[in-house]
């Protein structure tokens, strides 16, 4: 993979057990961490809560926990990178294919992408992250960033094997 | 049966990050099957002007076609929740 995900992970944009009341706050302190960090502009966090209000990003998933991730324009972003965060208690999504639908999230991927249709070896991994159950399920568990970092590295790896 | 490729138009809310993986999958599923496409990626509300010579519509987002032309809204190329009916059912399309 020439772009792992560990490596797109801002490790300042890390959030462990967060406990978020709604899906705003979410969204508005993983963003405000990659602009600290010097990845999106000051303009990110209120586009990409107008578009999750627009266009909403929850993904039901296999297992018994769900995901969203949240994203918006490209002008909005300096370079690209993600922010993870697992939630002490979900929170509301709404169903990125129907809208009315709310799902209950506890892992929440925010993106910061920079170019249209790029970073596809990132957002496949990310694909590749929530279609494991049981990898969300031991991110879900894990109790600091270095597991959480230490998990995806470990998957990333395997995959790589399993590819050779 | 006509030789000119498929097309399958492949829609999200800003066609930067859902399609892209969508539209990656749905190829290689393809590819798989030996069937020969031409994937194009649009924003969701581009789908009215893009989809006038396409032969079926993936979305992730719900999306408003003009014509009869065949949508599959799904998310299982993100989630992998009911994958291989999805293919299965992309397949069918294209092929009939």
């Amino acid at each position: 993979m020439s772009i792992a995900l560990g490596d797109m992970l801002v490790p300042e944009a890390i959030c462990v057990q967060y406990p978020a009341r709604d899906a705003r706050e979410v969204i508005i302190h993983l963003g405000n961490l990659l602009y600290e960090a010097g990845y999106v502009k000051d303009t990110f966090v209120d586009a990409a809560l107008a578009r999750e209000a627009a266009m909403p990003t929850g993904l039901p998933l296999a297992g018994d926990d769900n995901a969203a991730m949240p994203h918006t324009d490209i002008e909005h972003v300096i370079r690209p990178g993600v922010a993870l965060a697992t939630l002490q208690r979900p929170v509301i999504f709404h169903n990125m294919v129907s809208p009315e639908e709310e799902v209950p999230v506890r892992l929440v991927f925010l993106l910061a992408l920079d170019q249209p249709k790029s970073q596809i070896e990132m957002l496949q991994q990310v694909a590749g992250v929530l279609q494991d159950a049981q990898l969300v399920a031991s991110l879900l568990a894990a109790k600091d960033k270095a597991e959480v970092r230490a998990i995806l590295t470990d998957h990333e790896t395997r995959t790589e094997h399993s590819l050779t | 049966m006509s030789t000119k490729p498929k097309v399958v138009l492949v829609a999200c809310g800003t066609a930067i990050a859902t399609s892209t993986v969508v539209a990656k999958a749905i190829e290689e599923a393809l590819k798989q099957a030996g069937i020969v496409a031409s994937i194009r990626q649009c924003k969701a509300a581009e789908v009215p002007n893009y989809s006038k010579d396409a032969d079926l519509v993936v979305t992730t987002t719900p999306v408003r076609t003009e014509k009869n032309i065949p949508v599959i809204q799904t998310l299982a190329f993100l989630t992998g929740v009911g994958k291989e009916a999805v293919i299965k059912q992309i397949i069918d399309v294209l092929k009939a």
